[in-house]
Parts: structure tokens; C-alpha cells; sequence
């Protein structure tokens, strides 16, 4: 028998709740933890995109100098890599939120029934994971398209 | 002897106490398996030959009574639902239920679990029914087809083990949500044809920690050891709160003695 320490428990494990903790590792609990996961990721990523688009657009009030210069910064690499990546989860976020408005209105779930061994649930059936897949290979795409237009010629 | 005779895997047990404020850590016990050995065999081989003082709830060893809930290599699992050569790893992690106060070693706290299992109100409501019988010819029951009864059945084979509330992400964050097991038994009330009681359980549910607090994570379904679903009643409790699916519940017939 061996021991292993570990001093740095506190109070709050007592609850026992995982916290934050909880969502943050979407790992072992299949496809649909992995897009419940990407969805609030992306949701705050897109959140933070807003908040700075209202930002740069402001900027005109400043007049057309500052303008300019605020759209410079979108013409470096780190600005194009910023937009791909505002492609990428928009796309994401609004493909899996149309599958998630459907499933949250108990559509394409499929019906109760006799469970039998072993135990396939069928709301995490493969039109479920269809739309999971679809949503992350459209997002892909979106990339793709986003990165050739602003990286190839007059990009 | 074959090798599969003599082979050992190494338990990784979570061990604290809390009402003694002691600091948490890992014991690790040698234990011998075979192929049918369960994490809750090995964990009652170590409390036999190694250390008597692991403390673990279980009882009826037959994924029936949801006693023996613990997280088994990262996983919300029944201990002794769980053989240790499907985990394909020689070392076995075992720590108490995320999302429920410990108590000591393995064992978490269900209070609140069941608290929020009760505020459902999970027994059949008919205001059509008298609860109060003075005489036998005042018994009656409810007729109901197979059909009818294929909509709920799944849902009440739960057997209240935690594992589903222990997986859920929104119950990691917000203790208030009542979590899966407690909201699919609202469903399967509100999807039994002797339920007549549907406006008070919305009630219930439709609340700012309510049931909108769900948003299909799936990891209750993933985790149940009974094939319940949890995630599919509370999607489908969420369509016939919004009106957008139909739940064609017919309250069943009162059959009673006098009118037989």
C-alpha cells in the first residue's frame, strides 16, 4: 500500500461540485459533450468578436483617419488568422444551434420505448451525431474558403 | 495457472474523511482479478485482506439498487456494474461522485439529490381520484395499452443511483437546476396517462434554475446504467412546455368496481 498527498484540498471540495471544471474538459462523455462544449466556446469567442466589431465600427465617429487605421489592423496576418477563426465559429455556432433548437423541441430524437441491453440511448442517435459532424465539417469548409480570400492574391 | 489467474491491477482509492477535516489522498491497493471481476469485488477484496476502513455504500451487487455510484477512471459508473478488464487499464482510479458533498472515502451526500427527486412530486396526481377509501367497492384503476405504457416505462426504471446528476455540466455550475434524473421523472409523470396533475409540475420546473437550463449535453444518457435516457424526457418535456410537439396523452379510463 502507498500514499499519495495531496495537501491543497480545500473547503469547497467538500461540496464535492466540479465547477467550471465541469465543461471545461468535454471528454469522455461522447459527440454531443464535445458540442455543448464548442458551442459555449465558440458562443463566448463570438461574444468577445461583438464586443470589439462595435468597438472598430465606432471608430468612424473619429473620422475616416481612424477608420483606416482601425481597418489596418485586420490586413496583418494575426487579423486574418483573428477573421478566419470569427468564420469558423460563426459558422459552427449557427449550424449546431439550428440542430440544437430541433432538439430542445424534442424533434429527430427519436420516441420512448423498452430499453434493451445494452442500453443505446436514443437521444444520442446518429442523426444527432450527423448534425454534430456536419456543423464541424462546414465550419471547416468556411475556414478554408475564408483563409484562400484573405490570403491569396489581393487579400 | 494462466496468466489471466494470476494478474493484478492496482486500485487508486480516494480517501478522506470530512467531519475529521482530514486532508484528502490516494491509497493504492494491489488486488488480484480475473475476468469477471468487478471494481466493487476488488474494492470489497481490499477492505477484506488490506484495509478495513475504505469507506464505500453498497448493497444489492446487481446495478438495482444505485448504491454503489463512483467515479471509476474519470467516469460517473456503478461499481459494481463495472468489470475491471472492460476499463483496459491496470491501474483503476476510483473517487467519489462529482457534484455531491462527500462525506467520507467513497460516499457522497444524497440529500439534496433526493430533495430535488421529491419537489417533482413523483407519484401519480388525479384530482378524479379520491385518496381517501372508506370502502373496498370505492377502489378503482386505470386502464392503459401497451402503447400508453411504452411512453413512460423507460423513465421509471430509474433507480435514483446519482450517476446522471454527477455527469450533468449545468449541475456542476448551478446547484439550484434540479439535473436529469429529477426532471425525466417530471417527464414521466407528465407522459403517464393516470397523471392529470401536468400545470403543477410545470410549475415547478419553469422556473429561472429550471428546466431551460438544460442545453443537451448528453452526458446523463451516456452515463445511465439502466438505458433510461434522461436527456431524451427533458427534450421532450421542453417541446410540450413550448407547444412545438405533441404529447397525445389520453388520461386514462377510471375503472371502478360498481361499474365493471
Amino acid at each position: 500500500m502507498g500514499t499519495v498527498s495531496n495537501n491543497k484540498e480545500n473547503n469547497n471540495m467538500n461540496s464535492g461540485r466540479e465547477g467550471i471544471r465541469g465543461w471545461l474538459n468535454p471528454t469522455r462523455y461522447g459527440w454531443e459533450r464535445v458540442s455543448y462544449w464548442l458551442q459555449r466556446l465558440t458562443g463566448l469567442f463570438l461574444l468577445v468578436y461583438f464586443v470589439g466589431h462595435v468597438y472598430e465600427t465606432s471608430s468612424l465617429t473619429n473620422g475616416v483617419d481612424a477608420w483606416n487605421s482601425m481597418l489596418e489592423l485586420t490586413q496583418t496576418i494575426g487579423g486574418h488568422i483573428f477573421l478566419i477563426l470569427v468564420i469558423g465559429t460563426s459558422t459552427f455556432h449557427t449550424v449546431n444551434g439550428i440542430r440544437l433548437i430541433f432538439t430542445e423541441s424534442g424533434k429527430g430524437l427519436g420516441k420512448p420505448g423498452r430499453p434493451d441491453y445494452p442500453y443505446n440511448p436514443s437521444s444520442l442517435n446518429y442523426t444527432q451525431k450527423s448534425g454534430i459532424w456536419i456543423a464541424l465539417l462546414l465550419a471547416c469548409i468556411a475556414m478554408l474558403y475564408g483563409g484562400m480570400v484573405l490570403f491569396g492574391e489581393g487579400g | 495457472m494462466s496468466n489471466e489467474e494470476n494478474k493484478k491491477v492496482q486500485l487508486k482509492v480516494y480517501r478522506t474523511n470530512y467531519n475529521k477535516d482530514d486532508s484528502s489522498h490516494y491509497d493504492k491497493f494491489e488486488v488480484p482479478v480475473k475476468r469477471w471481476t468487478t471494481v466493487l469485488d476488488a474494492l470489497l477484496h481490499v477492505k477484506s485482506y488490506s484495509d478495513s476502513s475504505v469507506g464505500i455504500r453498497y448493497s444489492c451487487r446487481m446495478a438495482s439498487c444505485g448504491s454503489c455510484g463512483m467515479k471509476i477512471n474519470g467516469k460517473p459508473s456503478l461499481a459494481c456494474y463495472t468489470k475491471i478488464s472492460e476499463l483496459k487499464d491496470d491501474v483503476i482510479v476510483c473517487e467519489p461522485l462529482p457534484n455531491f458533498p462527500r462525506i467520507r472515502d467513497l460516499v457522497s451526500d444524497f440529500s439534496q439529490f433526493f430533495s430535488h427527486h421529491k419537489n417533482m412530486k413523483p407519484f401519480i396526481q388525479n384530482d378524479k381520484v379520491s385518496v381517501d377509501i372508506d370502502d373496498k367497492s370505492d377502489l378503482v384503476e386505470f386502464e392503459q395499452t401497451h402503447e400508453d405504457v411504452d411512453k413512460y416505462l423507460q423513465f421509471s426504471y430509474c433507480i435514483r443511483c446519482g450517476l446522471c446528476y454527477s455527469a450533468c455540466p449545468t449541475v456542476a455550475t448551478d446547484p439550484k437546476f434540479p439535473g436529469p434524473q429529477a426532471l425525466s421523472q417530471a417527464y414521466r409523470y407528465e407522459a403517464d396517462g393516470r397523471d392529470n396533475s401536468k400545470k403543477t409540475r410545470f410549475n415547478i420546473i419553469d422556473e429561472r434554475h429550471g428546466i431551460w437550463r438544460c442545453h443537451f449535453a448528453g452526458s446523463c444518457s451516456v452515463v445511465c446504467p439502466k438505458g433510461v435516457d434522461p436527456a431524451l424526457g427533458i427534450q421532450l418535456l421542453k417541446g410540450h412546455m413550448l407547444g412545438l410537439s405533441k404529447n397525445n396523452k389520453k388520461i386514462s379510463t377510471l375503472r371502478t368496481k360498481n361499474n365493471e
